[in-house]
């Protein structure tokens, strides 16, 4: 692989990621079609798997645009150099959303019937039945629930598919706006684009920061709709800001790695790398701030949350989540020195990228996927292909999208970013 | 023998400063500090400064700060008088959580700031000591200890050619505002 060190270079798409990126997301259509057809609990438990791989490849797209949008409006020199990366990722948003929408719509429209706590037959789609399941709201239903009742001007089917639609719909927006003022920018030069996106960013960030928990509170937390927590909006956000840093560090070493993008140096890397550190522990923050409180209040419609989570079926991976997500992160990346060993910095995003999708399973399996009572849960009914699968093809999509999106831009780096030539010469 | 103590070379840009340690060690002139307004990165490893134990002391101070509030709430809370608050366990984990963490952070922040004051001779009441007024405003300074150091019209030379804008002869280390 020869070195590639002209900042006119593009980005060629091909050769070996190609090939396994492609395998990776036939592998993970082949673990879609295989959970849907030995049906069964196969079904609940493959669109459980979708929706968890679909929301965290849209919230790893989304926490690219707020990357750039960050960066934008804190007018970092550091990050100029690499800015391509998460503009790749956020010309991917579309697809991500459109993706998740139909997921999540196809759970929402689906249904099964499931025996329910006290005994009866009830039918109920796959993805958001705790809510969306027929006759909840009617009094003279017999499934008549009036706490869904009570919530049902926010959990109704019409207004959840607004919400999913508009907010990913905003947020890809912005993503695009963002990208086609960088691309104005390499044509036209001078500082009229980048004042520009310095705007949008900061309307960005206040329209994310106002929206994103309602998003994560809709896709995630009706699923099990008695409960409620308002730090969940910004556990997810952590969560979602971590895992897409952590996303865009490995693709930054892979294209360093593959020749590309010889200019961005153990400097830059530090940098992600101090982010990753640093969000990791206001992850865990988050996550402490909410468990926290409902075990000291100890209310019983609060505490259901963690005590289906404390289930001997759970448990084990409940505290495997604080030491990936936080501990990992905590011991491996705290010395100067770690954050600038390329090998550590790919090993630590690894484990955070594992963590987190452990983060989002224990948000997502317990409220969806019953394990009858008395019958002993194995090891391979919580995690076998269809987790392997879907979580492989989900990653091959990420990877092909984003790279193929990636060797669309012209160069490598935006090449009249007005910090450009601080980025370049970034020293810390 | 005559009786500067520092020779200083002021200069109104941090790169023709840059350009002067350059000369002024090619010329195996040793340098006895560096003042600038503003940091400026990559300037430690040009200089030779050895790396900072100052993270060791933030460790300490941060113990510190952990154990002292976990002692006096063990002490209060769960050994001298135990409370059943809300039927939890007398020594419950999470609660000692936050304020471990918030003390930490609380003396590491309380113990920096005196160990920074400790380290610029700064305290309340006291005229801050510093070699040059104007290299906490406009100039960036290269210090050099004229004791035992070549031809001391050799060193203004070097720093004239590097273009530093102005060259003192101390006779004293520091100079302090209220003199």
């Amino acid at each position: 692989m020869g070195t590639h060190t002209s900042i006119d270079e593009r980005y060629e798409f091909s050769g070996r990621v190609k090939t396994w990126s492609l395998i990776a997301i036939v592998l993970g259509v082949v673990g879609v079609a295989y959970g849907f057809l030995i049906g069964g609990d196969s079904v609940q438990r493959t669109f459980s798997n979708l929706l968890l791989a679909s929301y965290y490849f849209a919230c790893v797209c989304t926490a690219a645009v707020f990357f750039l949008a960050y960066q934008y409006v804190a007018q970092a020199g550091w990050s100029a150099a690499l800015l391509r990366v998460p503009q790749a990722m956020a010309k991917v948003l579309p697809i991500a959303a459109v993706i998740f929408i139909v997921v999540a719509l196809a759970g929402l429209f689906t249904t099964h019937e499931v025996v329910n706590e006290e005994g009866h037959k009830e039918v109920m789609p796959y993805l958001y039945g705790h809510w969306a399941a027929h006759g909840l709201t009617d009094p003279s239903s017999e499934h008549y629930d009036p706490i869904i009742a009570g919530k049902s001007s926010f959990l109704n089917i019409p207004f959840f598919a607004g919400v999913i639609v508009v907010l990913l719909g905003l947020y890809s927006l912005f993503g695009y706006l963002l990208v086609k003022f960088s691309q104005n920018e390499d044509q036209l030069g001078g500082m009229f684009n980048y004042d520009k996106s310095f705007k949008y960013s900061a309307i960005f960030l206040v329209i994310f920061g106002f929206t994103f928990p309602v998003f994560a509170f809709d896709a995630i937390m009706s699923l099990e709709a008695h409960w409620f927590s308002t730090m969940f909006g910004w556990y997810n956000l952590a969560a979602a800001h971590v895992s897409g840093l952590a996303v865009i560090t490995l693709l930054v070493i892979y294209l360093r790695k593959k020749g590309y993008m010889q200019w961005i140096s153990e400097n830059h890397l530090h940098d992600l790398g101090k982010l990753m550190f640093a969000f990791s522990i206001f992850w865990t923050y988050v996550w402490f701030g909410q468990f926290f409180l409902i075990w000291y209040a100890n209310m019983p419609e609060e505490t259901v949350y963690f005590y289906k989570r404390w289930e001997p079926e759970y448990k084990w991976w409940f505290w495997l989540n604080i030491v990936l997500n936080f501990v990992a992160p905590l011991l491996l990346l705290m010395s100067r020195d770690a954050k600038r060993l390329t090998a550590r910095l790919q090993f630590t995003a690894w484990v955070l990228i594992i963590g987190h999708w452990l983060d989002y399973y224990l948000m997502i399996m317990p409220g969806t996927i019953h394990h009858e009572a008395g019958h002993e849960v194995h090891i391979w009914d919580q995690f076998g292909l269809q987790e392997l699968l879907i979580f492989v093809g989900f990653a091959g999509i990420l990877i092909f999208l984003t790279l193929n999106s990636l060797s669309k831009f012209t160069s490598l780096v935006p090449k009249k970013h007005p910090f450009l030539d601080e980025s370049l010469h970034h020293h810390q | 023998m005559s009786s500067t103590k520092f020779i200083l070379g002021l200069f109104d840009d941090p790169d023709d400063m840059m350009h002067g340690i350059e000369k002024l060690q090619k010329n195996s002139v040793p340098i006895y500090d560096v003042y600038s307004p503003m940091p400026i990165h990559g300037i430690e490893a040009k200089l030779g400064v050895k790396e900072s134990r100052l993270g060791y002391a933030a460790f300490c101070f941060g113990l510190l700060g952990g154990s002292v509030i976990f002692s006096i709430v063990y002490y209060t809370l769960v050994h001298d008088w135990p409370m059943n608050i809300g039927g939890k366990p007398t020594f419950p984990m999470p609660v000692f959580v936050p304020f471990t963490f918030e003390w930490t952070i609380l003396w590491t922040a309380f113990g920096m700031t005196l160990t920074f004051f400790a380290a610029t001779h700064l305290f309340p009441g006291r005229a801050p000591r510093v070699m040059d007024l104007r290299a906490t405003d406009d100039r960036f300074v290269i210090a050099i200890d004229a004791k035992g150091n070549v031809p001391h019209d050799d060193i203004t030379n070097l720093l004239k050619e590097a273009g530093a804008v102005e060259i003192k002869h101390n006779t004293r280390k520091y100079v302090s505002y209220d003199e």
